[in-house]
């Protein structure tokens, strides 16, 4: 174990001499042809360290070197997700000189690994990470510290201490329904109904999607189980599948919008994009709803990627993301970002999007790393039997 | 005396090596493109099932045989395979059989070659959307029936998001393969040999068995095993269509890309060998029935 680190720390400090020993090479072919290669703009080795934009020189001096490369890699990031769509244009909008790559959309958390970890140190790294807590927990080598100026703005414990991982939003798991199809349901169990025959899937395999697992967490809360015990929201899955009314295929905008799944369980800010809110190209009659009682939510971490091709680039993108603007374009989307408390105290919150989002629940579960461990666990063993 | 004919072989010989120097060059292409697209991705895959996700050397990865959830997409696999190529070749022989009746260069036969051909190749993700828009929840038969029988295909849940669904689009794609593979083989059928038979008293029947048979046998089962292997790692048909797992390859993908449960990219390996080691246990058998039946021909 300990030459393994040790080995792996050389070949990281290798690395890192070897890709500032390039960037010199480049900045000083680049330097001879243009002759204008600003002096103040901190070096990649540099920028690859740096844990706050003073180290930059201020917000300033981030810009310049975030301009000076050009480009920004981020990956799995859905343009109709959370509101990633606006919030890329807003970027590219407002630092017209870097260009964004959107790479896999559609990707999982394990996809931004075994991307960044495909790429190393190649100009199609990863910049940054959007990922759920579990798989972001295996892999803390691949990201490096970083606090954004308003770091005070996220709660203690939505943040690692050192800056390596920091909440960003959380969804809560809600019931969407096409109101011209089904009745409304009210409850869960209501979804056991012959009315909902053939009609209820979920965002995926459970054993696979952190969304899909946190379908089975509230359907557990909502039928006597809890965070330590998920076999009632397994067993009601079971239950669903022997009424039929259950469906294996993957719900997306187009499923929803033909109408081959009238029920989604999924993220509030999902269904929401796909009803009135999502603009032409949604369902009218998509409707969210959000069970009273307690929430279940997954709050996703942003990080940055130790290996980043554009580590300035990625630093900017985090101080992007926490400002009070972008921040309430994730609440507009009906995710609730981390700095939520904090703009309501300094009424940078726009009000009119926390009506219509409605407040955040008061009672809310997330299930911890151990609790989501055990949950996994018993979706492993027991989730194919019950819908297979 | 004997210096021309030893002279002469070394000769041919030599002629014979650097002809089969050339053909090495010919082949080198393909054999490169075999072994960076196949050969190697194909070892990476399966050696990746031997280490732990530390890297480490394991054999742990192994106890993935022992999930019940494991076998049990091994069984479907397998059996949604076999049926959906058994099927195919059965239908495939007989559309086969029948165009041999038809003129080789007439119209018929050569607009079902070219729709076979097109058809053989139909897959994917457009292969899963012409499903779903045909017998799918919403779909045109659905409705169809809906409408005029007042039956609904889809009564107990969407047939075609199931794993018995799978039946459908492999066997689709598995008919018109079939067709392409199997109808040069009754081609090779010679009219003399069933002239033959009847000359000698022989039925219609006794034909088709005692030579018939026989003669297509390597053939059918040859054709029979490629549709096999052709549904058994079919993915993206079945990816678009069931995302609950079920049969190897999503298995594989869920031990590839899961988020909740972490660190079991590897058994992915695992099951990657399983899945080689049953198609090298069919060829190995079609190889040994290939060496008798090899004699009947001769």
């Amino acid at each position: 174990m300990q030459h393994i680190t040790t080995r792996r720390r050389i070949r990281a400090a290798a690395a890192v001499a070897l890709s500032g020993a390039m960037i010199a090479a480049l900045a000083a072919c680049s330097s001879g042809g243009s002759g204008s290669a600003s002096a103040d703009v901190l070096p990649k080795a540099k920028a690859e360290t740096a844990t706050s934009a003073a180290d930059f020189g201020g917000m300033k001096g981030l810009v310049a070197a975030a301009n000076a490369e050009g480009h920004l890699n981020v990956i799995t990031l859905p343009p109709s997700w959370a509101n990633y769509g606006k919030i890329i244009a807003g970027f590219e909008a407002k630092y017209p000189k870097i260009k964004i790559t959107s790479q896999n959309p559609n990707g999982s958390s394990a996809d931004e690994v075994s991307a960044a970890k495909a790429a190393g140190t190649g100009s199609n790294a990863p910049d940054v990470f959007d990922i759920g807590t579990a798989v972001l927990s295996q892999n803390l080598d691949l990201v490096t510290p970083y606090k954004v100026a308003n770091w005070s703005d996220i709660p203690a414990d939505f943040k690692d201490a050192s800056g390596k991982w920091y909440y960003d939003y959380t969804g809560l798991m809600s019931i969407g329904y096409d109101s011209s199809k089904v009745p409304a349901p009210t409850s869960m169990a209501d979804l056991l109904k012959p009315a909902y025959k053939g009609k209820v899937a979920i965002k995926g395999d459970p054993t696979q999607a952190n969304e899909a697992a946190s379908a089975v967490y509230l359907a557990a809360l909502e039928s006597g189980g809890s965070p330590t015990n998920i076999q009632p929201g397994i067993d009601f899955f079971a239950n669903l599948k022997k009424a039929g009314n259950f469906i294996s295929v993957l719900p997306t905008q187009a499923t929803v919008n033909s109408g081959q799944t009238p029920v989604v369980i999924q993220w509030s800010y999902n269904n929401l994009a796909w009803g009135p809110a999502g603009g032409s190209s949604a369902n009218p009659n998509w409707k969210t709803l959000v069970l009273p009682g307690t929430a279940v939510g997954s709050y996703y971490n942003q990080a940055i990627n130790a290996k980043a091709a554009n580590p300035a680039a990625a630093r900017l993108w985090e101080e992007w993301l926490y400002s009070p603007e972008v921040q309430n374009l994730y609440l507009a989307s009906g995710a609730y970002p981390a700095t939520l408390a904090a703009m309501q105290k300094s009424s940078t919150v726009d009000p009119a999007v926390l009506k219509s989002v409605g407040a955040p629940p008061s009672s809310f579960v997330q299930l911890t790393s151990e609790q989501a461990t055990a949950a996994a666990a018993l979706l492993k063993s027991g989730w194919s039997k019950a819908v297979g | 005396m004997t210096v021309a004919p030893v002279r002469v072989p070394i000769r041919g010989a030599g002629g014979l090596l650097r002809r089969r120097g050339v053909g090495w060059l010919g082949f080198a292409p393909f054999g490169a493109y075999v072994v960076l697209f196949l050969g190697i991705p194909g070892v990476v895959a399966v050696a990746s099932g031997f280490f732990a996700a530390d890297g480490s050397p394991t054999l742990a990865n192994f106890s993935a045989f022992t999930d019940p959830t494991i076998l049990k997409d091994f069984w479907n696999s397998l059996w949604v395979s076999a049926l959906s190529a058994l099927l195919s070749a059965v239908l495939g022989a007989l559309i086969a059989w029948a165009l041999t009746s038809t003129r080789p260069d007439g119209f018929v036969r050569a607009s079902a070659d070219s729709a076979s051909s097109v058809l053989a190749q139909f897959g994917g993700v457009m292969l899963a959307f012409a499903w779903i828009a045909t017998i799918g929840p919403e779909a045109l038969v659905t409705r169809f029936l809906q409408a005029l029988l007042h039956v609904d295909i889809n009564a107990n849940g969407p047939i075609l998001y199931s794993v018995p669904g799978l039946l459908f689009p492999y066997t689709y794609f598995g008919v018109p393969l079939m067709v392409l593979t199997f109808l040069p083989a009754l081609d090779g059928l010679k009219p003399q040999w069933g002239e033959a038979v009847a000359t000698l008293g022989g039925t219609r029947r006794r034909y088709w068995w005692r030579i018939g048979v026989p003669v297509l046998a390597p053939a059918f089962l040859g054709s029979f095993i490629l549709l096999f292997a052709n549904a058994f790692s079919s993915y993206a048909t079945a990816a678009a269509l069931i995302d609950q797992g079920g049969i190897v390859p999503l298995a594989i993908k869920q031990q590839l890309t899961s988020e909740t449960i972490v660190g079991v990219a590897n058994t992915a390996g695992v099951l990657a060998l399983g899945m080689v080691v049953i198609m090298a246990v069919l060829m190995s058998g079609y190889a040994l029935l290939e060496r008798r039946t090899r004699r009947w021909q001769r």
